[in-house]
């Protein structure tokens, strides 16, 4: 099992790369024959089949294959690329965005793809009382807080009231093909966004039962549904009258569900099925699988990173000198190559390289494994925290390199360090949300969109909703609260970089170590190309 | 018979709701909010997770849940997993998948099993006896998933298709009960043995009848009696799916099901799955008992 969970994901890409790829065919190339199918291995989704309900593997890969949202992230560099829209104009520095759609695109049962489809579909998604998973994404349309509530007592057996309006006031519908979105603030950033899986459009049948519509979805994707067997496998075959520029080669996909990793690998291997996206923990060490699968196989980062996060409100752990030293006394490089095998990149900084605004080394010395001076520095701490603890989940395959960090940290420092497990992620995290973690506690990220901004304000702003540590510097905020208000995309870019600049001097959290997938296919599939987030690119693959 | 029929059926109720229950309220009374380790690494939307819980009834008091979910049972429905599938639709699918291979694994333990068990019991120290002894501990002492995982990946074996069609079956089949199988070969060995020299064998050879007529009416009934207690257990504990062997294989049956469920924690699948379990066993047992009466005329049910 790999070291983070496999629900999360942030998906969307693989539409997104479809497009790209296909723009870029260079002409004279032999066409692929037209009615290939291959298999691929599967997890079964964890939620309806609903775009905006959808935030894990299983299920986005689907919704990719079925869905064309307005952008599409290009497979090779995550680059932003028109898909349904033709344009996505701002007139007044990022607030009002005006969109206007391709006209001619058909939903899988025929109908037209219009304007109302995409502002019927975020109405819904934002309107708390339908439960939606990727909701929040909404957040930053004008009229949010009208269609969300909060539950008076969280959990309780009261249900929270209702909103005060079911339709947000920023989404506007011009014509048939034109809306216009309004935002709470300047964004430079929204046409980034609106690539992720939540922003994909509904058609009107979704509105008439979307229960049914969640296991048996209409989209406007390369793909349409053709059979879900549940728990067994679902297939999907290509939407001849599908308009984007990202036309699958291949006929037919195949998922297939395995409980196994190690079963799916065999049949690969054997080619009873074609593709497999993560190789089984086993076949990593020594490399085997590059061994059983010479040329078709890769290793390629992802946008997944590993952290460390402080419980920034107890005393010890409030100094950033012992957050530093912390950070000091960890060998990553040592770690990365015993505990993972080289499928782990160390980190140097807070924003995972595949995101537009990256840098290298923004950490500098403070993510560099010295432990004579991170010693020096913990002790220089005025207080600092007696025993140190890391808390981690125990269903997934985390505690070795806990073991590790931890090995590390009391070598370097001298302080005891023991691994904490929690038996379920779903106990872990209502412990780290509820601020009842007494020690340091383990965070991963994935991105939603590739940039700079999603690995900051989401984690690191003062309340941001993945912010575990509580960490709050009012001068950070205003960077980002600065940058967000940027018209200029590459200006923000810039003023995200100089936010996370400063983070060297207040460690908000301890960078580990950025992931790489590695995939293995069968003789069969060619030109296969693994988009940034990790997922086989649909449209550019074709079969021999 | 029938009275004592009744009676069991009867007491099934009790151990029925006392087992569901137990399994129930571990399951869903696990600490930690169920939703919350659902959007990965980030925190769930509170709007997500109230709309979760207020679907699945999540809070309301425990016991209330569990009548609930009881009166839902009684009436077949067994409700929907998180993603909004039918429990019912994915039961009615994997279980004759798994029945399938229940039925391979329990022909082949009673067809090879009881097959080199009477030829080794009748000819007790030869060469072939050996034989077989050597190669039951073998099987004894291998587990299933060192079986599998060799005979699947030294072989090159694919998997089944999702289809899982009668032929694909047998080897996974085979593997699947080779533990079983072993143990059925000691049992009817030693239980041959050891009635071979029964006074009613003696008789039997004494008023001339064929020794074929002694072996397969005689000796073989009632050297049986233990071997369909096993069978019948084996048949009730296969059917549960077998969580290692359909794991190598990918069949896509209760085990892999209840494997997929539980690191899910799609917590509606587990439950309903055991409370399935609970009855199969309850019937399988009531029915080995019910078959020692007409294997052993000496045994009565009143």
């Amino acid at each position: 099992m790999r070291g983070i969970t496999p629900w999360k994901v942030a998906v969307g890409l693989t539409a997104v790369a479809l497009a790209a790829a296909g723009c870029t065919n260079e002409p004279g190339t032999t066409p692929p024959p037209a009615d290939g199918s291959f298999i691929m291995s599967w997890t079964e989704p964890q939620n309806p089949l609903v775009p905006s309900g959808t935030s894990e593997t299983g299920g986005g890969t689907i919704i990719d294959a079925l869905f064309t949202g307005l952008t599409n992230y290009a497979a090779a560099d995550a680059k932003t690329e028109m898909a349904n829209a033709e344009s996505i104009k701002s007139t007044d520095g990022g607030t009002t965005w005006t969109v206007k759609l391709k006209s001619g695109w058909k939903w899988h049962d025929g109908t037209q793809v219009t304007a109302k489809n995409y502002v019927d579909a975020w109405n819904h998604a934002a309107y708390t009382p339908n439960g939606m998973v990727n909701g929040t994404f909404f957040a930053d349309i004008k009229g949010y807080a009208d269609v969300t509530s909060v539950d008076p007592d969280d959990d309780g057996p009261k249900p929270a009231p209702k909103p005060a309006k079911d339709k947000m006031d920023g989404l506007k519908v011009i014509d048939e093909t034109t809306f216009e979105v309004t935002l709470g603030g300047p964004s430079n950033l929204w046409p980034i966004k609106v690539g992720y899986t939540a922003f994909m459009p509904l058609p009107d049948a979704f509105f008439k039962d979307p229960a049914a519509f969640g296991a048996n979805p209409i989209g406007n994707g390369p793909f349409k549904m053709n059979g879900w067997t549940k728990n067994t496998e679902l297939k999907v075959t290509r939407f001849d009258d599908y308009q984007g520029a990202d036309k699958p080669k291949v006929k037919d996909v195949t998922f297939r569900v395995y409980t196994d990793d190690a079963a799916a690998y065999e049949d690969v291997k054997n080619g009873t099925i074609d593709f497999q996206q993560q190789v089984p923990q086993a076949k990593i060490i020594g490399d085997l699988y590059k061994a059983d699968f010479p040329s078709a196989s890769s290793n390629k980062a992802i946008s997944v990173s590993s952290f460390i996060a402080f419980p920034s409100w107890l005393p010890g752990y409030n100094d950033p000198k012992v957050r530093q030293a912390l950070s000091m006394a960890i060998d990553r490089k040592l770690i990365v190559e015993k505990i993972f095998n080289n499928t782990r990149i160390p980190m140097n900084g807070w924003v995972n390289p595949n995101m537009e605004g990256y840098k290298d080394g923004s950490c500098g010395e403070f993510c560099t494994f010295d432990a004579a001076k991170a010693k020096t520095l913990f002790d220089s701490a005025t207080t600092k925290p007696t025993e140190i603890s890391l808390a981690y989940n125990g269903d997934a395959s985390h505690k070795p390199w806990v073991d590790a960090v931890c090995n590390s940290i009391q070598t370097a420092l001298g302080v005891p360090c023991v691994g904490k497990p929690f038996p379920t992620f779903g106990e872990f995290r209502t412990l780290v949300t509820t601020q009842k973690m007494t020690g340091m506690s383990r965070a991963a990220w994935q991105a939603d969109y590739p940039h700079i901004e999603n690995w900051l304000n989401p984690l690191l702003k003062t309340g941001a909703s993945s912010n575990d540590g509580k960490f709050s510097d009012a001068a950070f905020d205003a960077k980002l609260k600065e940058a967000d208000g940027t018209a200029d995309l590459p200006a923000a870019t810039k003023l995200y970089q100089d936010a996370e600049a400063m983070l060297p001097a207040l460690m908000p959290t301890i960078p580990l170590w950025h992931t790489s997938q590695q995939t293995v296919w069968s003789a069969k599939l060619a030109t296969v190309t693994i988009n940034t987030f990790g997922e086989l690119d649909l449209a550019t693959v074709t079969v021999k | 018979m029938g009275r004592y029929a009744l009676r069991r059926l009867l007491q099934a109720i009790p151990v029925f709701i006392g087992t569901t229950f137990l399994i129930w309220f571990l399951v869903w009374g696990l600490p930690g909010d169920p939703f919350a380790g659902r959007c990965g690494e980030k925190q769930c939307p509170a709007a997500y997770v109230n709309y979760m819980t207020e679907k699945f009834g999540l809070d309301d008091p425990l016991p209330v849940q569990y009548l609930n979910y009881l009166k839902n049972l009684a009436t077949g429905n067994f409700g929907q997993t998180f993603n909004g599938i039918e429990i019912g639709e994915l039961l009615a699918q994997a279980f004759p998948i798994s029945i399938k291979l229940a039925l391979v694994a329990v022909a082949a333990e009673a067809l090879i099993g009881i097959t080199a068990g009477v030829l080794t019991g009748l000819r007790r120290g030869s060469f072939l006896d050996n034989l077989v002894l050597v190669s039951t501990l073998v099987l004894i002492a291998l587990p299933i998933f060192v079986i599998g995982i060799v005979a699947r990946y030294a072989f090159g074996l694919a998997s089944v298709s999702p289809e899982a069609p009668w032929h694909e079956l047998i080897i996974p089949g085979l593997i699947l009960g080779s533990g079983s199988l072993a143990y059925i070969t000691r049992l009817t060995r030693v239980n041959i043995v050891e009635n071979r020299r029964a006074d009613y064998v003696r008789t039997a050879v004494a008023k001339g009848l064929s020794p074929g007529r002694v072996t397969g009416v005689h000796l073989l009934r009632n050297s049986m009696i233990p071997v369909v207690t096993w069978l019948g257990l084996d048949l009730g504990a296969l059917m549960g799916g077998a969580i290692v062997t359909e794991g190598i294989f990918n069949i896509r049956g209760i085990g892999g099901l209840l494997f997929g469920a539980i690191s899910r924690r799609e917590s509606g699948i587990v439950v309903s799955i055991v409370a399935i379990l609970v009855l199969v066993y309850l019937i399988v047992n009531l029915l080995v008992d019910l078959l020692y009466g007409v294997l052993d005329p000496r045994i009565r049910y009143e």
